[in-house]
């Protein structure tokens, strides 16, 4: 059995009451501060929503995109938050597959970023649209208009990547948070009693529940991985099926999974450092935790810089002149700013930190996210609008400047995206607590492998909810 | 059955930019869309350059990229080989766009006049109301006039009524048009010719547009020809 210091590290060892009591507060007490951002977060993104609305009323011709720059800073965002959806999902059943313990506090603010950042990302195909109200054309169902979608566009295969995964994330985070909403059920009184009551489904806590959500939650852990992996690879197939310089490459794949993965990280460490500090969560999520997560972010930023160097030395090793003149425009023209910025905020700050044990501090860790989340946006950016801008005949070339209603949009649905996050955390304890209370058993993993195989053979396991509740 | 074809002779074309004024004239495309157009492009280097116009339209290939990506079948390609936009049916994606490696589709972003206070004139209000807004727009080689004029009878290619507006107006007489299957049209006979050829055939998008080399310079708008350096 490894014991290991570490192991140590992030046992959380603290009384049930306490527990309840510290992470349903935000449940039970709502303050001032709470009205104040939510306030200030509708306060901002209201003024995108008006603005989509504009350009709706207007015609697109207010956004800055133009011939032949097309896709602008709205798939940008598009990539951006997709990428950010993969923290949550992907790093959870990771890490329930592989029993790591110290994913306990972690897993629902990931889920939670997951469906959250899906929500805002699936915005965008449809702020993008021309006639945004007619999104609805990619649906297969039989109507008299005779619309039927066509499979062999990328842009279908989005669809439905980000509805299964939506749908999947969806119950993944729903699953575990019932027994919960149970126990805030038991606790409330009057209004907020009736709606938890219509929220945790009946739940009784009997070992036969206890061995289904189990099981179901084994299920869904395996099945949303290879979902999860192919959402960003179907995005990226958005831009490596067209024929447009620098997009056309089998790495795309890969390359776009791993830089999801990277700035879904970073995502998490950010809001699980806001959680920790504006609902006192200290006890529970502890600096080893941003430590571990530091240590996941270290391995896929060097994954990026190889991705990144990678691409770019098959494309100017290539030297084909199109490829080249978007090559240069990225590496030395209009976008070099941009492009080093990026490689300064995606390796070059968060290696050192997150590399060296006396910097993977709390502080450290959120400080290379941030930067990290910064350089992913511009690598997204930059996937979308140089090589557009350089398309292969060189009489369709032009200029992109996004204009105020994009960058209102853009900003709007961040603070969304932040409001989205901030109720949920009203609505729901944002650390599991039966899962929390699991761990505490000073063995927790074959703890943990029990239910599978006890299921298996007895079917029904007496001991099993006495170990969990 | 017909597969309509165009050959336009790059020594005969003057750059008037006639093909780029009728087809606005006869499709009644708003501001900031020109189905047909003519970019007057620099090829070679000093001191061997030689300034050629490069008249422009849907190449309306075989092999059309835009028409695999169009999510709600909004694009589809006819029979006859034409390419065409069912503007009822486009949600405005503009994925077409991206993957057209001609550039030559446009989305219309809104109808506003040509002459700005003074409103739509009578012409662009009869003329916007057969397009949507919002949508994506490409040329077709005329097909409503292809359409009606073999109703009549009439042969396109040959017949000024049932041909493209940018073929009957061209002044050089530099675009020829007809049915690509018929061995013996005018021009399958110019296609047939040694320096015939297709813009960026590496696209492997195989169109039915092709080209006539402006003098010894056989291809016309090779990027190969424009050097890229840094910046």
């Amino acid at each position: 059995m490894p014991t290991n210091s570490m192991a140590q590290a992030n046992v959380i060892d603290i009384k049930d009451e306490q527990v309840r009591e510290d992470l349903l507060r935000p449940l039970f007490h709502t303050s001032r501060r709470f009205y104040v951002l939510v306030f200030l977060l509708v306060a901002i993104g209201l003024p995108g929503i008006v603005t989509f609305v504009y350009q709706i009323y207007t015609g697109m011709g207010v956004s800055g995109l133009t011939r032949p720059i097309f896709w602008g800073f709205y798939v940008t965002n598009f990539v951006f938050w997709i990428g950010i959806s993969h923290a949550g999902t992907l790093i959870s059943a990771i890490l329930r597959l592989v029993n790591a313990t110290w994913r306990r506090p972690v897993t629902r603010c990931a889920e939670a970023i997951t469906v959250f950042a899906l929500a805002i990302g699936a915005q965008y195909p449809i702020i993008h649209l021309g006639r945004s109200w007619l999104f609805f054309w990619l649906v297969p169902y039989p109507s008299e208009r005779g619309i039927w979608p066509n499979f062999r566009s990328p842009l279908v295969w989005d669809f439905f990547a980000i509805s299964t995964y939506i749908t999947g994330s969806l119950t993944f985070l729903l699953l575990p948070i019932i027994p919960d909403w149970a126990m805030v059920r038991d606790r409330a009184t009057g209004l907020r009693k009736r709606i938890y009551t219509v929220l945790a489904f009946g739940w009784r806590g009997t070992p036969r529940e206890w061995h289904r959500l189990e099981m179901a939650m084994k299920i869904m852990a395996v099945t949303i991985l290879p979902v999860a992996v192919s959402v960003h690879t179907i995005v990226s197939w958005d831009f490596a099926m067209a024929p447009v310089p620098m997009w056309h490459s089998t790495v795309f794949g890969p390359y776009f999974v791993a830089g999801a993965i990277f700035s879904g990280i970073a995502a998490l460490i950010i809001a699980m450092a806001l959680l920790r500090k504006t609902l006192h969560l200290e006890a529970y999520l502890k600096p080893s935790h941003f430590s571990n997560l530091g240590k996941l972010l270290l391995v896929m930023s060097l994954l990026w810089i190889y991705f990144i160097f990678a691409e770019r030395l098959t494309v100017w090793y290539g030297n084909q002149p199109a490829e080249m003149a978007a090559f240069w425009s990225i590496q030395s023209g209009r976008f070099a700013i941009l492009f080093w910025t990026m490689v300064t905020c995606n390796f070059l700050i968060p290696f050192p930190i997150l590399a060296i044990k006396k910097l993977r501090t709390i502080t450290g860790t959120v400080i290379a996210a941030s930067t990290i989340v910064v350089g992913m946006w511009l690598e997204r950016f930059l996937i979308v609008v140089p090589p557009l801008e350089h398309k292969y005949l060189p009489y369709d070339w032009g200029r992109y400047h996004p204009s105020w209603v994009e960058i209102m949009i853009t900003v709007g649905t961040a603070s969304g995206m932040v409001l989205l996050y901030v109720l949920f955390a009203k609505f729901v304890p944002l650390i599991s607590i039966w899962e929390l209370k699991g761990g505490q058993h000073t063995n927790p993993v074959p703890h943990q492998a029990q239910p599978a195989v006890a299921g298996t053979q007895v079917r029904l396991d007496p001991t099993l909810p006495a170990a969990n509740s | 059955m017909p597969r309509w074809g165009m050959v336009i002779d790059l020594l005969k074309c003057i750059g008037c930019y006639g093909c780029q004024m009728s087809c606005k004239a006869e499709n009644a495309t708003p501001p900031g869309v020109t189905l047909a157009r003519v970019e007057v492009t620099e090829i070679g280097s000093y001191p061997n350059v030689t300034r050629v116009n490069l008249p422009l339209l849907c190449m309306q290939c075989n092999e059309p990229p835009c028409e695999r990506v169009c999510p709600t079948k909004a694009t589809q390609i006819r029979e006859d080989g034409i390419v065409f936009v069912e503007e009822e049916k486009c949600i405005g994606c503009k994925y077409c766009m991206i993957a057209c490696p001609y550039g030559a589709r446009y989305f219309v972003e809104d109808t506003h006049a040509y002459f700005g206070e003074q409103g739509l004139t009578p012409y662009e209000k009869a003329g916007y109301a057969e397009h949507g807004k919002g949508v994506v727009q490409k040329c077709d080689y005329c097909r409503h006039r292809i359409d009606a004029g073999l109703a009549q009878g009439l042969t396109p290619g040959v017949d000024r009524e049932a041909t493209p507006a940018c073929v009957t107006n061209c002044m050089a007489k530099a675009r020829y048009f007809g049915d690509l299957e018929d061995p013996n049209s005018e021009v399958s006979q110019l296609v047939a010719r040694a320096q015939a050829f297709q813009l960026s055939p590496e696209f492997g998008t195989d169109p039915n547009t092709h080209y006539l080399p402006a003098g010894r310079l056989v291809v016309a708008a090779e990027p190969a020809n424009v050097v890229h350096k840094k910046g």
